[in-house]
């Protein structure tokens, strides 16, 4: 809520600055380039600058610097009472964050990676979830669980899950996937100030890359609203909805395509729960076809939800049944060869556009 | 043990070659307790690890050749290269798997003895007096698992062995810094159970105690607690830059090498000559 009137502010503010010294403005400076890892570790560390009642707690956030150097300096910085270094206890370290939380102060834990969420599980929904609404508003919970979800390379069955679906089912929750540096920066602090349970799902493969960032993504006040999708790429004849790492998959399959006179939407969906049902509808209803992408098992996921979605409210305007790419129905292998058979590939999400055009696909 | 450091070597040239991905973990420093333990092991007794165990893989009877396979993820690998490093399993060999999440073993492990005396108790099957032991470390003593799985064990008196390779670090956390009361051994009565603790750099030292625990494990007596204290040569895993650890602390525990002091022994004790271990050496 915060978060969303926060941006209303920027917003406005920004119109007030007249045009012509916009214009001037980004002549001047070029696009700056941040590593998600940055974009994450400046935002943890201007939200905790703002708020004293923001601390972290996980597992090697603090001397280790963070096991994938997401909290690195923090530490430093705000000293081992802001900066909790956890013995290996996810149930236990989860709750007491919970706890934490119903008395007002704002956690943002870390788990090492989402699959050791499931350790912790029945705090993140029992605990914190549906609190809010058990207690009829009584007590809120402003507590943010971040973490690389998804597959790796190489990492095995347990260290590869993507949670987004099952987290997304459970009312209660805020679920949220950045992409792009500027997703990173501003999910990351519109999920802080959220005084509602948000899981934050970041990937261990996109933390090294980097993208452009505007002034305005590197103020300090930046802030995305929660439950928006974004067009990453606008087109006409098909919509390819995507998160996290996909995102960049489907852009290139976007590229590839328009070689072949297809013209991809790509949308960034950035928010699993709320998901934005009438952003992805808008765009079917202009393009007609509709791929989901998903690096998760296909079963009951993310893919199938919007599919549903779009049969409850845009079926009419179908052209071609949607397609849903998804990982495959198996537990992550390891052998390098198999893995790269399990998750999608740029190629599948061409090979779907098509199918949706009815073009040939050899 | 010189299978072992030779085989984790072998892994870390492997990986920085490139041809071994993912997580990991070698063992160099803690062959003690695995050889210690598992060499006292019948076949059908089982063995539930986490992912620092290439080398109970090996003492527990898995050909090196399978296992490096599966590092490398080849179909000859022991799961076919589905599993890979830390996801070793062997059903011929009875190594109930190695788990990726710490304290996830225990209860499996707990589970195995339970059937153990399942069978002999319920199903009156004969031959069936197996051992189960379970190897983990110092940061999973803070887990919840490991003391719903002491209480178990103790109550049931379920023949189990609780293995902790205390090697003072859990990655980048220190024993120190993240257990009220590091002595884990003395965790052991509070459950009904013997809490024992044992220089894990001495083979011999940790074999008699081997001897003992599972020797109560077998006769129907419960199970034990054995904190072997050791350390890990190499970091947490082969990406670990290993920054947090004193050099002192190294240096101390390099000196206490269990092959170069087993190998001290059997040359002091003349129950082997130079020669007999440069042999083995070249095996």
């Amino acid at each position: 809520m915060l978060g969303i009137v926060r941006q209303k502010m920027l917003e406005q503010s920004l119109k007030k600055i007249p045009p012509a010294v916009s214009v001037l403005r980004s002549y001047s400076s070029a696009a700056k380039q941040m590593t998600i890892r940055d974009a994450l570790n400046s935002a943890l560390d201007e939200e905790m600058s703002a708020d004293s009642k923001v601390f972290l707690m996980g597992e090697e956030v603090g001397e280790y610097q963070g096991a994938y150097k997401i909290t690195k300096g923090l530490l430093d910085k705000y000293g081992p009472e802001r900066v909790l270094d956890t013995p290996i206890t996810e149930a236990g370290f989860t709750g007491v964050a919970v706890g934490a939380a119903y008395y007002g102060v704002k956690p943002v834990v870390e788990f090492m990676t989402f699959n050791f969420s499931m350790q912790a599980i029945d705090h993140i929904i029992n605990s914190a979830a549906k609190t809010n609404y058990m207690s009829s508003g009584q007590i809120s919970v402003p507590i943010v669980f971040r973490g690389p979800n998804g597959a790796a390379a190489g990492v095995g069955a347990q260290h590869s899950q993507c949670y987004a679906a099952w987290y997304a089912s459970c009312p209660g929750l805020k679920v949220l996937a950045p992409y792009s540096s500027e997703d990173a920066r501003g999910l990351l602090k519109a999920a802080i100030r959220d005084p509602d349970p948000v899981v934050f799902l970041e990937n261990e493969l996109l933390y090294g890359e980097s993208f452009p960032v505007s002034d305005e993504v590197l103020d300090s006040s930046f802030c995305l609203p929660i439950g928006k999708a974004k067009i990453e790429r606008k087109g006409k004849d098909v919509t390819i909805a995507a998160y996290s790492k996909m995102v960049g998959y489907a852009l290139k399959a976007a590229e590839t395509l328009e070689k072949d006179g297809i013209d991809a939407e790509v949308i960034n969906l950035r928010s699993m729960r709320p998901l934005d049902r009438s952003m992805i509808n808008a765009s079917v209803r202009k393009t007609s076809r509709l791929v989901t992408v998903e690096e998760a098992f296909p079963q009951h996921g993310v893919g199938a939800e919007i599919c549903a979605s779009i049969v409850e409210e845009s079926f009419a305007y179908l052209d071609a049944p949607v397609e849903r790419i998804a990982g495959a129905d198996v537990p992550m292998p390891y052998a390098a060869n198999l893995e790269r058979m399990a998750v999608p590939q740029v190629e599948d999400i061409v090979r779907a556009a098509k199918r949706t055009c009815y073009r040939s696909v050899s | 043990m010189v299978l072992g450091r030779a085989f984790e070597d072998k892994c870390a040239k492997m990986y920085y070659d490139r041809k071994m991905l993912g997580f990991v973990h070698l063992y160099n420093g803690q062959e003690a307790v695995s050889t210690g333990f598992i060499r006292l092991l019948k076949q059908q007794d089982s063995i539930v690890c986490t992912y620092r165990d290439h080398v109970q893989a090996l003492s527990k009877g898995l050909s090196a050749r399978a296992v490096m396979s599966e590092l490398l993820g080849k179909a000859t690998g022991c799961c076919r290269g589905q599993g890979g490093s830390m996801h070793i399993f062997s059903r011929k060999h009875n190594m109930l798997g190695r788990f990726a999440f710490i304290g996830e073993g225990i209860p499996i492990a707990t589970g195995a003895a339970f059937t153990s005396k399942y069978k002999r108790e319920v199903l009156k099957e004969a031959d069936c007096g197996h051992v189960s032991l379970t190897f983990f470390g110092d940061g999973t003593c803070n887990n919840g698992q490991f003391y719903e799985c002491l209480n178990m064990a103790a109550l049931w008196k379920l023949p189990i062995v609780f293995v902790v390779e205390n090697n003072l670090w859990a990655i980048g956390m220190s024993h120190l810094r993240a257990t009220s009361v590091p002595q884990i051994y003395k965790k052991g009565p509070a459950f009904g159970m013997p809490g024992v603790h044992v220089d894990g750099m001495d083979v011999l030292k940790v074999r008699e105690v081997a001897k003992e625990a599972i020797g109560r494990a077998r006769r129907g007596e419960g199970p034990t607690l054995v904190e072997c204290e050791t350390y890990r040569f190499r970091g947490h895993s082969l990406a670990d830059p290993d920054k947090l650890r004193d050099p002192a602390e190294k240096a101390h525990y390099a000196a206490r090498d269990p092959i170069t002091a087993l190998k001290k022994y059997l040359i002091e004790n003349s129950l082997a000559n130079e020669a007999d271990l440069k042999a083995i050496d070249k095996r």
